[in-house]
C-alpha cells in the first residue's frame, strides 16, 4: 500500500514535516519495498487553499494513507472524500513513521487536528 | 453659512483612510459628513469599514433599508458532473475540487471568479448566492447614511466594499469611511474616489504607517492630503515629512481631552467641541476647493 508522509525534506530520514497543507514534501512510501519517492509541495507559499490543494496532490498521486503532524478541516474533507485514511500527531523522521504505521501503533484521526490557516507562517 | 456650502453640479467622492488603525478616521468622516449635509450639500457618508464598521454609533442614523448582500458561489449537480476536473484545474484558491468521482466545494474560499461554471463542459455547475453581509441605508437629517457589515467568518471583505460603493449618489458629496491598514479592502474603498484624506497621528507609529499609506494611494495615482489628528503629541517629523514631500496637511486636530470624551459617549465633535466646528469648516473648504479644480 501506497502512503503519503509530510517531510521537511526528501527520503526516509527526513523529518515529518508537522503541516499538512504546507508541509516541504510529501513522501510517497510503498509500505511493502520501503520504496520512498519524494514529491515536492507546491502549495507551500500558496494564498489559499493550501490543505485542498495538496489533498488532491497525494489522492493523484495514489495515496492510501496520510501521515502528518496536523491536518485542519478542509484537507481533512477532501482525504475523507478519497477514503484516505489520515493519521494526525506524528512525528520522528519518515522512516520511524512508516515503521510505526506498519507496525499498527498510530491511531486513525477522526477529523481535523487542528484549525484553517494553523500552518501559516508567522 | 460658510462659502463651501455652495451646491455643486457633478458629484465628488472623498476618501477619509489611514494606515494606521485608530488615528480619527471615522471621527474625520462622521463630523465632516455632518457638516456638510448640515450646509445644505447633498451629502452621503459610506462606511466602507465593514469589518468593524461604527459611524452608526456617532451619526445614529434612521435606518430605511436592510438588505442581504450575496456572492455567488458553485452548486454542482452531482448527476451531470463528467468529473473532467476542469472545474478545480482553473480554480485558483482551492474552492472547488474535483476527487475521484466526487466534486467538493469550499465557499469560504470561493472569489465568485465564475470559472468552474464557465469551464464546465456540460453545465453541471450553476452559480448560486452565498450570503456574506448585509447592507443598511437610511438618513441622519439631511445625510444619506450606507454601511455595509460583513458577516463573521467570511472574507469577501472587498466585494462587500463594492456593494456599499455601488450606493454612491450621482451628484453627491460622498464621503467614504475606509478601513485601516494599506491590503486589498484598502484599495477596493479607494479604487475610484477623487480624493484622499488621510488621517495621521504626529508620532513615530503614525509616520511610519503614514509612509505606507501615501505609498499606496501613489500607485494608486490618487489625489491626497493629510489630516493630522491628536495635533501635541509625539513630535514634528509628520510635518516635516509632509514638508519635504509637497504633501498638503489640510489641518492639524488638537489633543483635546474634550474631543476624547465626546468620542467615547459616541457623540459628535462638531456639537460637544463647538471650536472644533471651524477645523472641519476647514477641510470642508479644502475639499470644495479639491472639486472646484476638478471640475475646471
Amino acid at each position: 500500500m501506497k502512503i503519503a508522509v509530510t517531510a521537511v525534506g526528501e527520503g526516509m530520514d527526513a523529518q515529518v514535516d508537522p503541516r499538512f497543507g504546507r508541509a516541504a514534501c510529501f513522501a510517497m512510501v510503498d509500505t511493502e519495498t520501503m520504496a520512498c519517492e519524494s514529491i515536492e509541495n507546491g502549495n507551500v507559499a500558496a494564498a489559499g487553499g493550501a490543505g485542498i490543494n495538496s489533498a488532491k496532490v497525494v489522492i493523484d498521486a495514489g495515496a492510501e494513507a496520510v501521515l502528518t503532524g496536523n491536518c485542519g478541516p478542509n484537507a481533512e474533507r477532501t482525504l475523507r472524500a478519497a477514503k484516505v485514511k489520515l493519521y494526525t500527531g506524528v512525528s520522528g523522521t519518515v522512516g520511524e513513521a512508516v515503521a510505526q504505521f506498519k507496525a499498527g501503533s498510530l491511531t486513525e484521526a477522526t477529523g481535523p487536528s487542528v484549525d484553517s490557516h494553523a500552518g501559516m507562517g508567522g | 453659512m460658510p462659502g463651501w456650502a455652495a451646491s455643486m453640479g457633478e458629484g465628488f467622492v472623498v476618501a477619509v483612510a489611514s494606515g494606521k488603525g485608530g488615528t480619527g478616521k471615522t471621527t474625520v468622516a462622521t463630523n465632516l459628513a455632518k457638516l456638510c449635509a448640515e450646509t445644505g450639500q447633498a451629502a452621503q457618508y459610506l462606511d466602507c469599514d465593514v469589518e468593524e464598521p461604527n459611524g452608526h454609533i456617532f451619526l445614529k442614523p434612521t435606518v430605511t433599508e436592510r438588505r442581504e448582500v450575496t456572492v455567488d458561489v458553485p452548486a454542482v449537480d452531482e448527476e451531470a458532473c463528467v468529473s473532467c476536473g476542469q472545474c478545480g484545474e482553473i480554480c485558483q484558491y482551492g474552492a472547488i475540487v474535483a476527487i475521484a468521482d466526487k466534486v467538493l466545494t469550499f465557499e469560504p474560499l470561493c472569489h465568485s471568479c465564475a470559472g468552474c461554471w464557465l469551464v464546465c463542459p456540460v453545465g453541471a455547475i450553476e452559480p448560486k448566492p452565498l450570503k456574506i453581509g448585509v447592507l443598511e441605508r437610511g438618513a441622519v437629517g439631511a445625510l444619506g447614511f450606507v454601511s455595509g457589515r460583513l458577516e463573521i467568518g467570511h472574507v469577501r471583505t472587498p466585494s462587500m466594499i463594492g456593494c456599499v460603493k455601488a450606493c454612491i449618489e450621482p451628484g453627491a458629496l460622498a464621503i467614504v469611511d475606509v478601513p485601516p491598514g494599506t491590503s486589498c479592502p484598502v484599495v477596493a474603498a479607494l479604487r475610484g474616489v477623487d480624493l484622499v484624506l488621510l488621517v495621521t497621528e504626529p508620532t513615530p507609529f503614525g509616520l511610519n504607517d503614514l509612509k505606507l499609506a501615501v505609498g499606496l494611494v501613489r500607485a494608486l495615482k490618487l489625489p491626497f492630503a493629510v489630516v493630522i489628528n491628536r495635533d501635541g503629541i509625539g513630535n514634528d517629523e509628520t510635518e516635516g515629512y509632509c514638508q519635504a514631500e509637497g504633501i498638503d496637511i489640510v489641518v492639524k486636530l488638537p489633543d483635546d481631552r474634550r474631543i476624547a470624551e465626546a468620542y467615547s459617549g459616541g457623540a459628535m465633535i462638531v456639537d460637544a467641541v463647538p471650536e472644533c466646528r471651524d477645523r472641519f469648516a476647514e477641510i470642508g473648504r479644502y475639499v470644495e476647493a479639491a472639486r472646484r479644480r476638478r471640475g475646471a
